[in-house]
């Protein structure tokens, strides 16, 4: 039963949003089958509308399927109405381009941009007929391989998983391919067991069961080796350098169900060395490299005749950072001025630069909203998270926003840092009062608003702050009702001030996820078998049956949901992750963790000399930045 | 703040017909008006946009199928800034469209209302399913002419919607499958042979208002199973002629 289509067609008259099943969107690809050597199911373990625009299954897809003898096709997270239906009539969890059953195919790769999405890699393994445990697969089954930011840490599902891959996926999955297609070329010799070593021994292939564990009484970890010869104590982070070499995705894939992003993204560099402390991506993709202000040119060009999209991305962990980022916003303003295309940038650091950027990018189109990011409300907590940037820069730049036309503000905040007291969450409501009354005096109305956006913090691997302790839920949830008070309880501001945010508990879980080590693995089925799904999804997540799930399991030793969260770690620990590297010096990060204590701020190093963080010498990479010099021309034949 | 762009002024108007067929029937209108108008900006059609902050290309849809059902007859009118070649726009147009989603006709637009020429539509209903529900569709199509009122049921954005489909529909016969044209059903395949009966029935529903859909008219037969089984397509939307007891091309008026 090659392709499940048939089965499925009629069930999905009976579900919500059926077109997210379909497949067939534009720029999508279904090779031949029968003439493919290795191939690849890609997933994004989340809802069709969040995993589609994923830019790193888009990515390695378009890639993989550049490569002559190699396919790729994707899989996304099947919703609670068509999972039941599917158990009821025997249909597997397929791919959206040939409809194919996922365990048909080689490896099976699993993107997790958050550790929310592991219980939905349950859901799927399991629909597809695949054994949970890696240990219990065959050769009929593919090898299960998880990327993404959450693979830094990939020890609570080391069991459900054969490999984890670090870092940048592009060379990665090539290189992968080539391994699996002579091994397959040679008549699998040695098994499952052969193909997975020598994908460790090539050295950029985490594989958990070639690694033992041993354990303190206290529950503390006591050191983790390899348990065969020739695979590395640590494995390293993948880097690509060189991005106009990778100019992906050139074909954005266009979806006919609508997405959290209608538009197309184009990647303006990776790497971020701001130093923002609580930051994870900004840790383990340095160093900072480039694209350059023709290759963004070229790709913005080409993704819109291929999408026929009207908004585009510029997307990074920081845009206004790029060397050249004036130069590219009035180049793309000039070369698409009276086109309706729109140009947009994420969220930026606060800064008036920033405001004078979101001008020029929304000459041709609308000025509807800006966001920053402080991140913390205190100047102290600023220091502690090393955001640099005072009260008196936010309300310059808001009010520089508002007086340009900008009637919407919008700020991130973080609550749970490191040290923080209930006064610096309530400076959050002063801060957001002053700009207000900042931005009425500018713009002489009253027709300005701002949003505040708040969610708990989660300390993460590889940080400065993975030997913190994470804030109990019920002290986030105590001073974002506080918060919540201030701003509503005040005539003067309650209409002007929106207040969004995210409570404690699913936080406590996305620590215990984060920071958490193998045996966390068991809590994680249990609360799968349990029904727990859709992590990330606020009404399908269940605080109550995931703290069941802990309780049961660590029953009797001494974990805890409290132990993995709000328990500080001391130097000496050795961290689940350790034989991980992601090219950042221990000794660094630990410095950096004692700076944060002490207020110290840290530069970046793009502009400062180097502050030996390990990155650039351990992985051999360097800083790629500008400027080229170069300008992007207008075109001409349109 | 700059002030919003000027647009130019519409020159032509065109109306086209499209289908939408096989996998593609579970586009909903709104994936599908975006499909549309990302189309229409890679084929580069010039369109007309409105004016204001937030231009919009002009496009209207009339009487869109419901999701989940398949349709050979779609209508839509877009307003173009510069004339056309009616035949190149309706090649750039189709080819930028997914498969599934297939543009037929194209004519310039000489007259005005033409969401109200739409007054009725010709409705194929294919089903296959287990005798013991195909079997019951002749008893239940007899029960359903001959009575005055069929009341069904329907969740609608306003709640529960309780409403008449007997008044509305004109014709339903079933046919023998080898009387009916073949539905061109593009890349999908059909619902497997295990054991299965086929049915296909043809009706012809008049537009109005509470709107009667086919799903409607399936729940009506009240045959348990039934709904699920049916690919349901739109063969033909337009005036109704009262004499000749048919749908007619709504696209005659352009055409003289």
């Amino acid at each position: 039963m090659p392709s499940v289509w048939s089965d499925l067609e009629p069930l999905l008259l009976q579900v919500s949003k059926p077109i997210q099943y379909v497949g067939g969107e534009l720029n999508s690809t279904v090779k031949d089958w029968d003439s493919a050597e290795v191939r690849w199911v890609l997933m994004y373990p989340d809802a069709y509308e969040v995993g589609l625009p994923n830019q790193g299954v888009m990515i390695l897809y378009e890639v993989l399927n550049e490569v002559e003898g190699v396919l790729a096709e994707r899989s996304y997270a099947i919703w609670p109405d068509l999972e039941k239906l599917m158990r009821e009539n025997d249909i597997p969890q397929f791919t959206l381009d040939s409809h194919r059953s996922v365990r048909d195919f080689d490896l099976f790769g699993i993107s997790f941009a958050t550790e929310l999405g592991y219980t939905n890699m349950l859901s799927a393994l399991h629909l597809g007929g695949i054994p949970l445990f890696a240990a219990d697969r065959t050769l009929d089954d593919p090898i299960v391989v998880a990327g993404g930011h959450a693979a830094f840490n990939p020890e609570p599902i080391s069991d459900f998983i054969d490999i984890a891959v670090l870092g940048d996926g592009e060379e990665a999955v090539l290189r992968m391919s080539e391994i699996v297609r002579e091994w397959k070329r040679e008549g699998r010799p040695g098994g499952r067991d052969e193909v997975l070593l020598r994908l460790a021994r090539s050295g950029g292939c985490y594989v958990p069961r070639f690694y033992d564990v041993e354990y303190f009484e206290d529950g503390r970890i006591k050191r983790v080796f390899p348990n065969r010869s020739d695979v590395p104590y640590r494995v390293a982070k993948h880097t690509v350098m060189d991005l106009d070499k990778w100019p992906y995705p050139k074909q954005p894939l266009v979806p006919l169900a609508e997405t959290v992003h209608e538009r197309m993204s184009v990647e303006i560099f990776r790497g971020c060395t701001r130093g923002c402390r609580f930051c994870q991506a900004g840790m383990i993709t340095r160093p900072v490299r480039e694209r350059s202000i023709t290759g963004i040119a070229a790709m913005v060009e080409q993704g819109l005749n291929a999408t026929g999209y009207e908004e585009v991305g510029l997307l990074s962990l920081s845009s206004a950072d790029h060397s050249e980022i004036g130069e590219i916003a009035k180049g793309l303003a000039d070369r698409y001025e009276g086109e309706n295309v729109g140009l947009s940038l994420p969220s930026t650091r606060v800064d008036a630069f920033n405001v004078d950027l979101a001008n020029e990018l929304t000459r041709n189109g609308r000025r509807s909203g800006l966001t920053f990011a402080p991140e913390g409300g205190s100047e102290r907590i600023r220091q502690v998270i090393n955001k640099m940037v005072t009260e008196e820069d936010l309300i310059r730049t808001v009010t520089t926003a508002y007086a340009n036309g900008w009637r919407q503000v919008k700020l991130y905040f973080m609550c749970g840092l490191p040290t923080e007291t209930d006064e610096d969450v309530m400076q959050i409501a002063t801060m957001t009062k002053r700009a207000i009354d900042a931005g009425r005096s500018a713009t002489g109305g009253n027709d300005v608003r701002c949003t505040i956006s708040i969610g708990a913090f989660v300390p993460k691997p590889h940080t400065p702050f993975q030997w913190a302790a994470q804030e109990s839920p019920d002290v986030v949830d105590h001073r974002l009702k506080m918060l919540r008070d201030a701003i509503q309880g005040d005539r003067k501001y309650a209409k002007a001030i929106g207040y969004r945010y995210h409570d404690g508990k699913p936080s406590a879980i996305e620590g215990l996820l984060s920071r958490g080590d193998r045996r966390v693995g068991a809590v994680i089925l249990r609360a799968w078998e349990n029904g727990q799904r859709f992590d990330g999804w606020s009404e399908h997540f269940s605080y109550d049956r995931w703290v069941a799930a802990v309780v049961e399991i660590f029953e009797g030793s001494p974990l805890s949901l409290e132990w993995f969260t709000t328990r500080e770690r001391e130097l000496s620990e050795a961290l689940p992750w350790d034989h991980l590297d992601s090219g950042l010096d221990k000794e660094w990060l630990w410095s950096d963790w004692q700076e944060a204590l002490a207020g110290g701020e840290v530069d970046d190093c793009r502009w400062t000399p180097c502050f030996d963080c390990g990155v650039c010498p351990t992985m051999d990479t360097e800083i790629q930045v500008g400027p080229t010099g170069r300008t992007i021309p207008l075109l001409v034949n349109r | 703040m700059k002030a919003p762009h000027a647009q130019r002024p519409v020159v032509q108007r065109i109306r086209v017909k499209y289908a939408k067929r096989g996998r593609l029937r579970f586009t909903s209108h709104r994936d599908f008006s975006r499909a549309l108008e990302r189309a229409v900006r890679r084929s580069r059609i010039p369109i007309a946009y409105s004016s204001g902050f937030t231009p919009h290309p002009r496009i209207s849809y009339a009487g869109a199928s419901p999701t989940g059902v398949a349709s050979e007859a779609e209508y839509l009118e877009m307003a173009l800034q510069d004339r056309v070649d009616l035949a190149e726009v309706l090649i750039q147009l189709d080819q930028a469209l997914p498969i599934g989603l297939d543009v037929i006709e194209i004519v310039e637009a000489t007259t005005s209302e033409f969401a109200a020429t739409l007054e009725a539509s010709e409705w194929h209903f294919s089903i296959s399913a287990p005798a013991s529900i195909a079997d019951q569709v002749p008893g239940a199509i007899a029960t359903f002419l001959a009575a005055d009122e069929v009341m069904v049921e329907r969740m609608s954005k306003n709640g529960l919607r309780r409403f008449d489909v007997r008044s509305a529909v004109l014709s339903l016969a079933e046919q023998a499958p080898s009387e009916v044209p073949e539905v061109t059903d593009g890349n999908s395949t059909t619902m497997g042979e295990r054991a299965l009966r086929s049915a296909i029935l043809e009706a012809v529903i008049r537009h109005g208002s509470p709107s009667v859909r086919p799903d409607d008219l399936l729940a009506a037969l009240r045959i348990e199973g039934l709904a699920s089984r049916a690919i349901v397509t739109r063969l033909a939307q337009g005036p109704f002629d009262e004499r000749a007891g048919a749908v007619t091309d709504p696209f005659g008026p352009d055409r003289k």
